[in-house]
């Protein structure tokens, strides 16, 4: 058995003279819970589409389980899960119409399985699809997908929407699937708290282009948050290879550098500051830092002269 | 057991980071004794809500500090309390929190002998064991 369950070579799609995906090289270890992030319209959901074989590439390759996105065999495509975006359901039909309907495809359908993820949801089996909550739309996709026990399982953006009492239902779904070592999820959010928790890979698209795909920890560990203090205005800031932010105040720069070297520290020593410290990062300060405005910006706190209304 | 872990995604402090920090405080505590037992690497993430691997890393890191004994099927335990690190290492480690205290501590206004008072007194919220059973392995 391959050690890599997903693997994406020069990937690339281009919507008419729009490049949607450019040149991805992603590679899913087996047993991984792997979080694709990046911004709306980054191209997380065309690249989970053309994986699932929904959409050719315009160049590069993609396979999933060692076969080619393009032509899937049923044999492949019986051991793949895929959740998609918004939880599209046949919306005249009951749930446990749904369950036959699914089931009539997967010979291993696990009716236990798909029994609980009901439960768990607070699901009525009568219901038709189309009177489900948005929390119960994902509990039913989540359970017709679960049930059938796939050994890939691919989300796009199974989060969007759920309020907090679902969103953690989900994650438990997730921490569930992982109870098989060999089994892995490949799923787009953008709820980083959540990615936090169940995730052990993460890769971060910024406009079509893939920034990083490595492991959560190693992610964290590379990208460092340095204030560094200066008696009077700061300089200006010479060209610095892996600044991802910087933001100017009065006496200070705040810079957020990604795999620091000693070059970079180097550059930041030669500034005259009075101190440079390291500042704490969360996994979201990180993130945003790779997916914000590049170069040397201003919030919109800073940036605006807006004033509370007086009430 | 009694004891109880809690996380919170979205802080500085990666998640098996807060794991071994607790488990590292209740045995240097004593609200974990040596021989209580944790709970196994599945059964914590499941609590906890998090990938198993996470939980995983944090045992395999306090398994390396000699915090607990871990046997494969055999379960999790606080281990009896030794000194895995050399003088030198132990001083490298403590040094950056030291400092931390004394900065923080004389820019928010307190004397040394305030400062040193107050370390003084959380010292004595915790059981720290007789120095013989602190052995150097």
């Amino acid at each position: 058995m391959s050690d890599v369950v997903i693997e994406t070579i020069g990937l690339t799609r281009y919507f008419g003279g729009k490049c949607a995906v450019d040149q991805v090289n992603l590679s899913v270890p087996r047993g991984s819970v792997f979080a694709l992030l990046g911004r709306n319209g980054s191209g997380k959901s065309t690249i989970i589409r053309m994986l699932l074989g929904l959409l050719e590439p315009t160049r590069g390759s993609a396979k999933m389980l060692g076969e080619d996105c393009r032509h899937l065999s049923p044999a492949a495509r019986g051991r793949i899960g895929y959740v998609a975006e918004g939880h599209p359901l046949i919306d005249w039909m009951r749930v446990h119409d749904l369950e036959s309907f699914q089931k009539s495809f997967y010979p291993k359908w696990d009716g236990r399985m798909f029994a609980a993820v009901l439960d768990q949801f607070a699901l009525p089996t009568g219901a038709r699809a189309g009177t489900l909550s948005r929390g119960q739309r994902a509990g039913l996709s989540l359970a017709l997908t679960l049930a059938t026990r796939p050994e890939l399982l691919v989300m796009d953006d199974p989060a969007m929407g759920l309020d907090p009492v679902a969103r953690r239902t989900l994650l438990e779904a997730m921490i569930l699937v992982t109870r098989n070592a060999g089994h892995t999820i490949f799923f787009s959010s953008h709820v980083l708290d959540d990615v936090e928790r169940v995730a052990d890979h993460v890769a971060i698209l910024d406009q079509s282009v893939l920034r990083v795909s490595s492991s959560v920890e190693m992610f964290r560990s590379r990208v460092k948050r340095l204030v560094v203090r200066f008696r009077g205005d700061p300089p200006p800031l010479p060209p610095i290879p892996g600044l991802l932010e910087s933001r100017r105040d009065a006496n200070e720069l705040r810079l957020t550098i990604a795999n620091p070297r000693p070059d970079e520290e180097q550059i930041i020593g030669s500034l005259g500051a009075l101190s440079i410290e390291e500042l704490p990062l969360t996994l979201e300060d990180a993130v945003i830092a790779y997916l914000g405005h590049r170069g040397e910006t201003a919030s919109l706190l800073q940036s605006t002269q807006l004033e509370a209304v007086a009430s | 057991m009694e004891f109880s872990f809690t996380i919170s995604p979205g802080t500085p402090s990666p998640i098996f980071r807060q794991i071994i920090d607790q488990v590292r405080l209740a045995a240097v505590t004593g609200r974990l004794l040596p021989g209580a037992q944790l709970p196994s690497v599945r059964a914590l993430a499941e609590q906890l809500v998090v990938n198993p691997n996470t939980v995983a890393k944090a045992y395999g890191e306090l398994a390396r500090e000699g915090i607990i004994d871990g046997q494969q099927g055999r379960g999790v335990f606080i281990a009896e309390p030794r000194q895995i690190y050399t003088k030198p290492e132990r001083s490298r480690r403590i040094e950056p929190l030291v400092e931390a205290l004394a900065n923080e501590g004389i820019s928010l206004g307190f004397t040394p002998d305030e400062l040193i008072e107050s370390l003084r007194r959380r010292l004595a919220k915790i059981n720290v064991p007789p120095p013989s059973g602190r052995k150097p392995q």
